[in-house]
């Protein structure tokens, strides 16, 4: 008898944990689909199935701009940082030499920065090469986040490959490029994928940079897109259309994050609890 | 002997040939940025022209004028986003802590449905920070959101309450938020700690017939603790910096208002680029007193192998 009470109270923490994770994410769902004179009535089952929401982000601000931009930052961001994080995780990783665990350690702690830190240097950085609302602007500044993330996990990853595929390449007289290009980019590409979804994500969501150094509509990304979705009024938003935005956005990270589940978790612990 | 050494240069040569491009992207994105950040702390710039400036000493954090303190040590709005992102970093990352480990634990027993449960609490985490400052904050809408209606029909509540704007729910608001939004990172954390540990010492632990809330804090904790510890300290830099939830929720409401907000808000919508970045300055020093003081009481060290 107890052990089924037990059991009972162990699955009603198991409902709790799914009905709170799901809840808000399904909410905004079932909102997105009313038609927006249903609204503003509570409904906490899917009534209505009409897209008119998602029809009117589109028509009502240039929303599919907004989310080439954030996709052409994105993946312009998860390119430039792997390449970068590669070449420098096979130096960190695989190298002995003077001054390696000082520079791992400044890299640690700039991933700790506040962003707003770098805020105003960014600007008249920005300013100088005259990228201010454009979005060259924001896959440079992304780089202050993304580069020390993905070269910290790679280099955990780069350390754990064995030390005599490198050795016998080596006696074959293989250079170092070859070595990462040909040895060790076929072991690594589960640690690639990995790493390139994180900064992705990382990148998908930024708000301050992409708030701060773009001034136009059709030059923002998803994320200040969806924050900057005014209706006629202050008090009058349209939440019909920013639950639709939400959703749009939301999906394929949802997607992709289900389908990688077990490689980020893996990414994630590599990156802080390894470190 | 003498190949080896060569072989050793020639590849000390290469490593750092192949950090120079992450090395110059991070001085230029990073390091220089955060070098003019703290040397603007010390002049009056102005984000309309950033090219003329002069050098103010410390006006920006504290100096008297016409007989009273000014600058930002002296400025109540800066102590009041100080002490709400105090607030919010230690409320936010406790209880972050004591549901991620139960999520934790609940992901590390083996059942029926696991698969499920850890997919369903991964969603929370791939949404991003403004889709879900907005989701809460339509849930919580004074008076269409669910939140209040859900209460009022269980009679928790009389009239529907203004969760964002009143000043003293709003802070709770954004804490509810955030709980949502970075339990599931803590308790991926917490959950691969758990997987590392012995099965042995359960075994035996069930053997004698200890009562499992015990085995948990005589056995369980004592050996995670370590991996607690970072994933603490890594949720806690991130909630000292916090700004885009607390922006999209209560936009400049001063209840709520961190220590980013203020600074931006200085920089950008004032235009204050010298008091900005003094701010920034701050905020910066501030954290990195925080990573001393939990590194130096918590004994963590990153730098092992």
């Amino acid at each position: 008898m107890k052990r089924y009470l037990g059991l009972g109270a162990f699955y009603l923490l198991v409902a709790v944990i799914i009905f709170y994770s799901v809840f808000p994410f399904y909410y905004a769902i079932i909102s997105s689909l009313k038609p927006p004179s249903q609204l503003f009535r509570v409904d906490y089952f899917p009534v209505y199935w009409v897209w008119d929401n998602y029809i009117a982000v589109f028509r009502e601000q240039p929303f599919a701009t907004n989310i080439f931009n954030s996709v052409l930052v994105s993946v312009s961001v998860v390119a430039l940082s792997l390449f970068l994080g590669v070449t420098a995780a096979y130096a960190l990783g695989r190298v002995q030499f003077r001054g390696r665990g000082t520079l791992l350690l400044a890299i640690l702690a700039i991933s700790m920065f506040p962003a707003v830190a770098v805020l105003s240097g960014m600007f008249e950085l920005i300013r100088l090469f005259g990228l201010y609302n454009n979005l060259l602007s924001l896959t440079l500044s992304y780089m202050t986040f993304t580069i020390p993330f993905t070269v910290w996990v790679l280099t955990t990853f780069m350390r754990g490959l064995p030390k005599e595929l490198e050795e016998a390449a080596v006696m074959d007289g293989a250079t170092p490029w070859i070595i990462i290009t040909r040895v060790f980019m076929p072991l690594l590409w589960p640690a690639l994928v990995t790493t390139g979804l994180l900064a992705f994500i990382q990148a998908w969501n930024e708000f301050l940079f992409a708030l701060t150094f773009t001034l136009t509509n059709t030059q923002r990304t998803v994320p200040v897109a969806i924050a900057l979705i005014t209706g006629a009024s202050q008090h009058e938003l349209p939440w019909g259309n920013i639950m639709a935005a939400s959703v749009i956005v939301t999906v394929p990270v949802v997607v992709l994050v289900l389908i990688f589940q077990r490689r980020i978790v893996s990414g994630l612990t590599a990156g802080a609890v390894k470190g | 002997m003498e190949e080896r050494s060569e072989l050793t240069r020639t590849r000390v040569t290469a490593a750092w040939l192949f950090l120079a491009p992450m090395l110059i992207i991070l001085v230029l994105t990073a390091g220089w940025p955060l070098l003019r950040t703290i040397w603007f702390g010390f002049t009056d710039a102005n984000l309309a022209d950033l090219s003329t400036f002069k050098f103010v000493g410390f006006d920006n954090y504290l100096t008297r004028e016409d007989g009273k303190w000014v600058g930002l040590l002296a400025d109540p709005e800066w102590w009041r986003a100080v002490w709400n992102t105090l607030r919010f970093a230690a409320i936010s990352v406790t209880l972050e802590t004591v549901l991620g480990m139960i999520v934790a634990l609940v992901l590390n027993a083996s059942f029926p449905g696991r698969a499920i449960v850890r997919a369903a609490v991964l969603i929370p985490w791939a949404v991003p920070t403004i889709v879900s400052a907005k989701m809460w904050s339509w849930m919580l809408n004074d008076q269409f959101g669910i939140i209040n209606d859900a209460l009022m029909r269980l009679g928790l509540v009389s009239h529907p309450l203004a969760w964002t704007a009143n000043p003293d729910l709003a802070m709770l608001s954004v804490i509810m938020v955030d709980v949502w939004k970075t339990t599931p990172f803590m308790a991926l954390l917490l959950l691969a700690a758990l997987q590392m540990l012995p099965s042995d010492c359960y075994e035996a632990a069930k053997v004698d017939g200890i009562h499992p809330v015990k085995v948990f804090f005589k056995v369980t904790l004592p050996l995670i603790r370590p991996a607690v510890m970072v994933a603490v300290i890594f949720r806690a830099l991130d909630a000292l910096r916090i700004f885009d939830l607390i922006y999209v929720l209560t936009s400049n409401s001063k209840d709520t208002m961190s220590m980013s907000v203020y600074a931006r808000q200085q920089l950008v919508d004032f235009q204050e680029v010298g008091y900005g970045s003094a701010a920034s300055t701050l905020l910066f020093i501030t954290v990195g007193i925080c990573i001393i003081v939990y590194m130096a009481v918590g004994r963590v060290r990153f730098d092992k192998e």
